[in-house]
């Protein structure tokens, strides 16, 4: 297999290390990071408008979370040794952290905060349920099935504390993936100290287009009417975090023109070429200008609500592939020219191998599945849909 | 629930201490038996001492002439098979046609100073040991010296 | 992971593991790492491009095809064009180098391998512990306990790291450490013709890189970076990266 190159490359450089895979694992963490600080908002800052989205961002994130280690270990060359991460992490290493915070984040914080939040419907379900599901709520009660108001007033105060772990916790997630390629000094594309923040600002924007989406998808499905002050304010949010995540991107932008340091030269010549279509057209004119605008709109001009539903829709899938261009473009086009400066290698995509496309697709498709499950298992909507209040202790 | 966390530390930390390999620690936050084993791997190039101990006759001649700074395994390529027993591994024969321009083909990128022939005009498409003797290229009969 | 590949590895890991504990222990004799501090020196002004040390390394080391612990580049700087030079490495130098298409400027090889640096951003970035520095000052991959995580060979700036396909897992010059440990040189400087690479054992007052060093104006590759590099080179050019 010939991978082409232009002008020099490091004879080792010519093979891409990190594939589509490593592009899908920022993407997913963002989604959970975002998700979550979109439901935290309900929760800490009390916006009582966002509340019908509180619980499926929850779970969203959840689903997400499960999946989000996946693509690492696919892309591990020993995926059986990827335990010495917990025995013996170098203090040293941002990847390190990596199982660390990911699993206090799922345990400590996103599953807990789940399981408070639902623990009153637990043990309802678990009365009102029969058969294997009865059996499952009831181990998900873990034996507390107090649900006196007391109980349920220290399960809010825990909660609340919890949230307000999470949301550092959720910027830690999604802060050390852009420590992960900020950090890194040989890579002028990569190394920058505006990485993470880029990225958890990028992550809240892609989170909360997820959540407003699904929110209007399953509403839809289910004939519930769109709660639209609701998704009036998740959209004015998005709008306002995506107006600092462009500004950010475009202070690291205009920053390296303007310093053009050595790697300069090559990495512009890259964006006119190479990246030209992923970075400046799918990211920022598509991905990123379009959907700003749109929102913008929106919240200028007084629109149909109708109009603003489609506005929302397109805007929110718009900015998914924005992002999504935006982890490619950090992701593969680090990696596309010679630490050299001197030339350009290509990525090629398998299609069926390990690092393929299907298996990227595969795992996009994986967090939906889970989230279904979830929302099967743990209705998110209000009280009427489950069965009414008939049980107490 | 702060139960299930604290017997979970607990595991983590007991399956820690069985699971971490033993050397683990022993001069940095490294395997200290990686370095071991990383030196005891085979060694393939000989080096020139040990083939001189034996081929004196040879170093007598290559270390009076222009060859006396290139390594015997530059040439023969690696030989500590050969060197641990002689009688049963032989380095396979040169070509010279092939092994000589790969230092001396001229090329405009090489230092000027170094000697360099254009080698289909230069040698007339003979082997260059017809004439030049390699462990002393430049003292045979009608050499440049 | 489905259950089905997570039932193959777990063995698999089981019995790797049980290997990985039990360790090969097994000291060269007479030396001690505290007494060494390795490096390499390399006078550009020597090199011939004539590719020997690129096959040594090969051969020594069992480096797979298309993948270079050690390669050459060629440099031709034509006129002032310092920020644009024609390089090329066609299979790493390992054959030779064919007579440049356009004759003239500064043309001159650069032999690069790993530099060995003393604050290594590789090693920095690992994040089990499976590469590191040694006592005497040589980067090494523990191949048993390596993830194969790819992180190391992004953060080189030398791009001298690479994923050996068989093993899966990162793999780079171990400057001949179990040659060096041996009393030999490594594989590359025994049968460079010119003399144009030294293994240099910078705590051996007798070895001669510190007359070098008194006496020369030498350079490491990309001193920005401040990876505390220990690969001298000697008539390294402005244009070379
Ligand atoms: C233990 C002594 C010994 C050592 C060490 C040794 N050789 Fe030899 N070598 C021999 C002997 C004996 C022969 C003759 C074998 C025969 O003709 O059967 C020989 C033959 C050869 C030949 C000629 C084969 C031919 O076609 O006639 C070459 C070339 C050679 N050795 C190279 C080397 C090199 C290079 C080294 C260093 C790595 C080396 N030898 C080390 C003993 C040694
Ligand atoms: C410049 C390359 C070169 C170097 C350096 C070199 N040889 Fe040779 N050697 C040759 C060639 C060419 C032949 C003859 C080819 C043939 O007939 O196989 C040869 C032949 C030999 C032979 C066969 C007998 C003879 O003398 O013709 C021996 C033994 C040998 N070399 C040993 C050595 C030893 C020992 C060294 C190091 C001290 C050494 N060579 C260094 C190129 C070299
Ligand atoms: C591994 C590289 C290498 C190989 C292979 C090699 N040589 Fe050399 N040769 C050298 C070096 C180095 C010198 C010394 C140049 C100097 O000191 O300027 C040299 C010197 C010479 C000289 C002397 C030039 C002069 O200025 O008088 C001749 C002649 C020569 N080699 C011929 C040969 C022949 C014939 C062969 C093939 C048998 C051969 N060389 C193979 C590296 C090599
Ligand atoms: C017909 C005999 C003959 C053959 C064959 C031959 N040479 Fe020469 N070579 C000579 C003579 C005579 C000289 C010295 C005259 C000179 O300096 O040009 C010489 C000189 C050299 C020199 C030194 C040139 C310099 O600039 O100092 C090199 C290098 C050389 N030969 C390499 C080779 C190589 C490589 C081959 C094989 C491709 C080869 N020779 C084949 C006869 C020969």
């Amino acid at each position: 297999m010939q991978i082409p190159v232009e002008g020099f490359m490091y004879p080792n450089e010519v093979e891409l290390q990190w594939s589509v895979l490593i592009v899908l694992y920022p993407f997913l963490t963002g989604l959970v990071a975002g998700a979550f600080i979109l439901a935290s908002l309900e929760r800490v800052f009390r916006v009582e408008a966002v509340k019908p989205t509180y619980r499926l961002a929850l779970l969203t994130a959840l689903a997400f979370l499960i999946v989000a280690p996946l693509p690492l270990q696919l892309h591990l060359g020993h995926p059986e040794r990827s335990f010495e991460m917990y025995l013996t992490p170098h203090a040293s290493s941002a990847m390190s952290m990596f199982g660390f915070v990911y699993l206090w984040y799922l345990l400590a914080v996103l599953v807990l905060e789940i399981w408070l939040d639902y623990r009153r419907d637990i043990v309802v379900l678990s009365q009102t349920t029969t058969g294997w599901r009865r059996l499952l709520y009831r181990m998900l009660t873990l034996g507390s099935t107090n649900v006196s108001a007391r109980s349920l007033a220290i399960d809010e105060r825990v909660g609340w504390i919890v949230t307000v772990i999470g949301i550092p916790s959720a910027f830690l997630l999604h802060g050390y993936v852009g420590f992960i390629f900020g950090s890194i000094k040989a890579n002028p594309w990569w190394s920058s100290p505006l990485m993470p923040v880029v990225f958890i600002f990028s992550a809240m924007v892609s989170g909360v287009a997820t959540v407003m989406l699904l929110y209007m998808l399953l509403n839809r499905l289910r004939g519930e009417p769109i709660d639209m002050r609701c998704v009036d304010t998740v959209a004015k949010y998005l709008f306002y975090t995506f107006i600092i995540d462009f500004s950010l991107e475009m202070l690291d932008l205009i920053h390296r023109i303007y310093e053009a340091d050595e790697s300069f030269r090559s990495l512009d010549f890259m964006v006119h070429t190479k990246l030209y279509f992923p970075h400046i057209v799918v990211q920022i004119l598509l991905g990123t200008v379009t959907p700003i605008v749109l929102l913008a709109l929106t919240q200028v001009v007084k629109l149909s609500e109708t109009l603003r539903r489609r506005i929302y829709v397109v805007a929110g899938i718009l900015t998914l592939v924005g992002i999504f261009a935006m982890r490619w473009n950090v992701v593969i086009g680090g990696q596309l020219f010679s630490k050299s400066f001197l030339g350009y290698t290509t990525y090629k995509m398998g299609w069926v191998t390990r690092e393929g496309l299907l298996t990227a697709i595969v795992l996009s498709i994986l967090p939906v599945v889970f989230l279904w499950i979830l929302v099967k298992l743990l209705p998110p909507w209000p009280e009427r849909h489950t069965v009414t209040e008939t049980a107490g202790d | 629930m702060a139960a299930v966390f604290l017997v979970g530390v607990l595991a983590f930390l007991g399956l820690r201490g069985l699971l971490v390999p033993r050397s683990f620690g022993q001069y940095g936050h490294y395997r200290g038996d990686a370095i071991k084993e990383i030196a005891a791997l085979p060694v393939s190039y000989a080096g020139h001492q040990v083939c001189e101990g034996c081929h004196t006759e040879v170093l007598d001649v290559k270390s009076k002439g222009m060859h006396k700074g290139v390594a015997c395994e530059s040439c023969h390529g690696p030989q500590a098979k050969h060197a641990d027993d002689p009688a049963a591994v032989q380095p396979a024969k040169l070509d010279t046609a092939v092994l000589c321009v790969r230092c001396h083909a001229a090329n405009s990128s090489r230092p000027k100073n170094f000697p360099q022939v254009g080698a289909a005009e230069h040698s007339g498409g003979e082997a260059c040991n017809t004439c030049h003797q390699p462990h002393s290229p430049a003292m045979v009969a009608g050499g440049s010296q | 992971m489905t259950r089905r590949q997570l039932l193959i590895l777990l063995p698999a890991a089981a019995v790797a593991w049980e290997h990985i504990l039990a360790g090969t222990p097994e000291a060269s004799p007479n030396y001690t790492m505290s007494e060494h501090w390795w490096g390499m020196l390399m006078d550009i002004t020597k090199c011939i491009g004539c590719g020997s040390c690129v096959r040594a390394c090969q051969l020594e080391n069992h480096v797979p095809d298309g993948y270079y612990r050690t390669w050459v580049e060629r440099y031709q700087v034509l006129d002032w064009t310092v920020e644009t030079p024609h390089v090329d490495s066609p299979d790493g130098g390992k054959n030779g180098f064919p007579p440049p298409k356009e004759v003239g400027g500064k043309n001159f090889f650069v032999p690069k391998m790993c530099n060995q640096c003393a604050d290594s951003p590789c090693t920095q970035v690992c994040p089990v512990g499976a590469t590191f520095v040694t006592p005497d000052g040589v980067v090494l991959v523990d191949q048993k306990y390596c993830l194969g995580c790819r992180y190391c060979v992004q953060a080189c700036p030398y791009g001298c790291r690479f994923i050996n396909p068989s093993t899966e897992t990162a793999n780079k010059c171990t400057l001949c450490y179990h040659r060096i440990t041996k009393g030999l040189t490594t594989a590359c400087c025994e049968v460079c013709p010119t003399g144009t690479r030294q293994l240099a054992d910078l705590k051996n007052p007798k070895d001669p890189i510190h007359e070098f060093l008194k006496n020369h104006s030498v350079q490491v590759l990309k001193p920005h970076l401040a990876t505390k590099s220990k690969c001298f080179y000697y008539g390294l050019d402005g244009s070379v990266r």
